[in-house]
């Protein structure tokens, strides 16, 4: 059944990919992409990796097709037409294609419990970590504790792409005249914003702080509560949102959130520690790792909240530039 | 008390001043900062490159986490000669920057420019000192990102092309790499290198590992500009900011041929890359290529810089030349060159970029009749210029003997005989240029005008990287040691891990 699923999934996921390669609409397009970015979390749910599938959802199909749409707001959504056929990138990709199914033909069999994937370091993650770290979610184990050097350069990934973008666009000016913006006509939209908002925020903690028991973690975290500004934004309004939220402040967010992560390791290193050991922030090492991973999740999610909605704000910013006449 | 985390230092301290910088708000400040963490770093990778030499290889566990479990940080003599130029360069090129970038970046950047150096150079470290193959494609992706900022920050509008162009190609040779990795996990279940190394062993010719192979080692080609996937990198280092191409050919490339090495020597063995799979004939001729097409573009350019760019792809096939000998001497060449040519491009960016922030164009008219104006800039240019060419008594002629030395000894009289014709090009390309410095009059953009020497701030770090040649022309003693070390210890077979390793970091040492 299961089988049937993943085949079903791919299938759809195939010609998502076919309809976005022969589509002119850009609009249309990154609706699709938004929908491949579904259709790959449900793969990764049945394949019982909830933990990435939501970050698929919350970063491919979420904020991701948001930044995308900033995109299209400023470039247009028809696709220029190219003329100029060329045979070389064909053959390029269609080279790297058949070197990629050249790949998978001694592939370990799917699924096989004695693959080396799940046999070499696997087995100690499964067992030892209960005890070693002491957290239900070994998922969060492995990547804030085993691999947590990993999780401080993809903080510092993230980091990077919003320096990058505030160096391409530059951020909003917060007391800019208030013009009209947004959809604040809009009634229906109004009220069920000023709902769900909170408890899009409440979520997003709750995300924050659970992804020790449960999926979560920062960077779905992040995500989850910029996607909350995000939609006031479109609601009530770029200006409102930047008197909220300053952009000066975002900046200030995005660079604290990797100094706090990198900071704790900085600390286990006075405690006698190697770098991000947490077992010595605390008299009990399992403690130690309880509080170094709660410290340094909550690093990830303000740096990738703030990049996140930096980067919304950029663009919109250059799009409501564009707009006054 | 840091003694035992030396090896970690030079990641975490730029990693702490790249959001420091922004938070410093100015730009002065941030360059002092950022100035003074470069410099620190240079000195931790200077004492661990010699430490490497005496000790061989240092490793430390980040996290506690033994290998494979953890993330093994790991540095023998090839990374630490590689860290220390890396380090080096950044820490000369943020000296030279603040005259520069107030010319050519927009005040309001400068602390994103800071920034941006700054995760550049933590991404470059982590290269270098990790042990963990996905943890050097999380740092690849943080130079990567930061270098299309630094490439776009330029005033000149067609930096963004250049640097759009840049993150294409990057990205799909960092999505290789990535693919590569993901292959070799698929059949070892481990990320850590040597342990991959001793699972990739057991296989004798399975299909996923060497696909694994070939999608890291062309991952790897276009990060390094290797012929024919080059094309990204003469507009970048042509549109870029001078102290970002200054920073970029001396130091982004040379960790990429370092990458290239490493899954080469250390994950895969030397043995199943070049008598197994081949590669060592299509990368030589590659490399041969390379040199040929590349050093002709470069005679035919009037901007000076991208003169310079193809000039750096060229040198990188004798980088690879060497690695494609299949031997000791051969390896040690290649790596000698990855520091040379470091020191000369290095300078010779630093030049040009002198050059356009006293006259505002680096196309060869603006050098005509420099020699009188500017006599200290382009005595410099000239020095390093010399040493791209491989004259005696420079540190170009050193790599370039080791590596016809290394050529003859595999007995490929014709390649000993083509880097020498190579190098002739190198003569018209750098003579070009000299000539209309010294031996023209000055053109309609210079005519009439007292051109200054350059501030001095860009003189001192210009003249430390050419000093540097001639002494590493002369006194080879430090980087033939390191390079031989380095290539010994590469070219042996697969050390057994986790027992024999000398380290440094012990439980006892840290107790």
């Amino acid at each position: 059944m299961a089988v049937f699923i993943d085949l079903m999934l791919l299938g759809m996921l195939a010609i998502t990919a076919l309809r976005v390669i022969f589509l002119k609409d850009l609009f249309a397009v990154v609706m699709l992409f938004g929908i491949y970015s579904f259709l790959s979390a449900l793969i990764f749910v049945n394949l019982d990796a909830v933990d990435v599938a939501f970050t698929e959802a919350a970063v491919g199909a979420g904020i991701s097709t948001v930044l995308m749409l900033g995109t299209l707001a400023l470039t247009g959504r028809k696709e220029k037409t190219n003329n100029h056929k060329s045979w070389l990138p064909l053959l390029v990709v269609v080279a790297t294609g058949a070197a990629l199914i050249y790949g998978t033909l001694d592939m370990p069999p799917f699924g096989d419990p004695n693959n080396p994937a799940q046999q070499h370091v696997a087995p100690r993650y499964i067992q030892d970590s209960p005890q070693e770290v002491g957290l239900p979610n070994m998922v969060t184990s492995v990547l804030a504790s085993y691999r947590g050097f990993d999780t401080l350069g993809e903080t510092a990934v993230v980091f990077a792409a919003a320096i990058g973008v505030f160096s391409l666009l530059g951020l909003p000016k917060r007391d800019r005249a208030a013009i009209e913006s947004g959809l604040k006509s809009h009634l229906v939209l109004r009220v069920v914003a000023k709902l769900i908002i909170p408890l899009i925020l409440l979520f997003a903690l709750y995300v924050q702080f659970h992804g020790d028991y449960g999926p979560g973690g920062g960077f779905q975290a992040g995500v989850i509560a910029a996607a909350a500004i995000i939609l006031y934004a479109l609601v009530f309004g770029l200006p409102l949102a930047t008197h909220v939220l300053q952009p000066s402040l975002l900046k200030v967010l995005a660079a604290l959130g990797v100094l706090i992560y990198a900071g704790t390791g900085v600390v286990s290193l006075f405690l006698g520690g190697n770098f991000l050991d947490y077992n010595v922030l605390a008299s009990d090492p399992i403690a130690g790792q309880h509080l170094g991973i709660i410290i340094i999740e909550l690093g990830v999610g303000i740096t990738v909240f703030a990049a996140m909605l930096a980067i919304f704000y950029a663009f919109a910013g250059q799009a409501e530039r564009k707009n006054i006449p | 008390m840091f003694e035992q985390h030396l090896l970690v230092l030079p990641i975490v301290l730029p990693l702490i001043a790249a959001p420091i910088c922004i938070l410093l708000m100015k730009s002065h400040l941030a360059w002092v900062f950022a100035t003074i963490i470069s410099g620190l770093s240079f000195f931790i990778s200077v004492d661990l490159l010699f430490a490497t030499l005496e000790q061989g290889v240092l490793n430390y566990a980040v996290g506690g986490w033994e290998s494979p479990w953890g993330i093994e940080l790991r540095i023998d003599a090839a990374s630490a000669i590689v860290l220390s130029v890396v380090t080096g360069i950044s820490t000369l090129v943020l000296v030279y920057a603040k005259e520069s970038i107030a010319k050519e970046i927009d005040s309001s950047r400068h602390t994103l420019f800071y920034s941006a150096h700054l995760l550049c150079l933590t991404g470059l470290s982590g290269i270098l000192i990790t042990g963990d193959a996905f943890n050097l494609f999380v740092f690849l992706e943080i130079s990567s990102l930061s270098t299309y900022t630094l490439v776009s920050l330029a005033s000149d509008k067609r930096c963004l092309t250049a640097a759009f162009r840049y993150l294409v190609m990057g990205t799909i040779g960092a999505t290789f790499i990535l693919i590569g990795v993901g292959m070799m996990y698929m059949k070892t279940g481990t990320l850590n290198m040597l342990d991959l190394a001793n699972r990739i062993a057991e296989y004798d010719g399975n299909r996923t590992i060497n696909t694994g192979l070939a999608f890291i080692l062309v991952g790897v080609s276009i990060k390094l500009a290797l012929f024919p996937l080059h094309m990204w990198l003469p507009p970048a280092y042509t549109h870029a900011p001078s102290a970002v191409s200054a920073f970029l050919a001396s130091t982004a490339t040379k960790v990429a041929v370092y990458v290239m090495i490493r899954f080469i020597f250390t994950i895969y063995g030397a043995e199943y890359v070049f008598f197994t799979m081949d590669m060592d004939i299509i990368l030589m001729v590659l490399a041969i290529v390379a040199i040929f097409k590349c050093s002709f573009m470069a005679t035919v350019q009037s901007n000076i810089k991208t003169v310079l760019a193809y000039s750096s792809v060229a040198q990188i096939g004798y980088m690879i030349l060497g690695i494609s000998l299949v031997s000791s001497t051969g390896l040690m060449a290649g790596l000698l060159h990855v520091f040379n040519h470091a020191l000369m491009k290095g300078a010779l960016f630093m030049a040009v970029g002198a050059v356009f922030y006293r006259i505002g164009s680096v196309d060869i008219k603006a050098f005509q009749g420099l020699g009188k104006q500017m006599p200290l800039t382009m005595a410099a240019f000239a020095i390093a210029g010399l040493s791209i060419i491989g004259v005696p008594l420079t540190a170009g002629f050193v790599s370039k003997w080791y590596l016809v030395t290394a050529a003859i000894e595999q007995q490929h009289w014709i390649v000993a005989f083509l880097v020498l014709i190579g190098s002739l090009l190198a003569v018209v390309y750098i003579g070009r240029i000299l000539e209309a410095a010294y031996f023209k009059k000055p053109s309609e953009l210079t005519e009439g005008k007292t051109i200054k020497e350059a501030p001095i701030l860009m003189l001192i770090p210009m003249w430390i990287l050419v000093i540097a040649n001639i002494y590493f022309g002369i006194d080879t003693s430090l980087s033939v040691t390191a390079a031989d070390t380095a290539a010994q210890w590469l070219t042996q077979s697969i050390p057994e891990p986790f027992v024999s390793i000398p380290s440094v970091v012990t439980e006892e040492t840290i107790k």
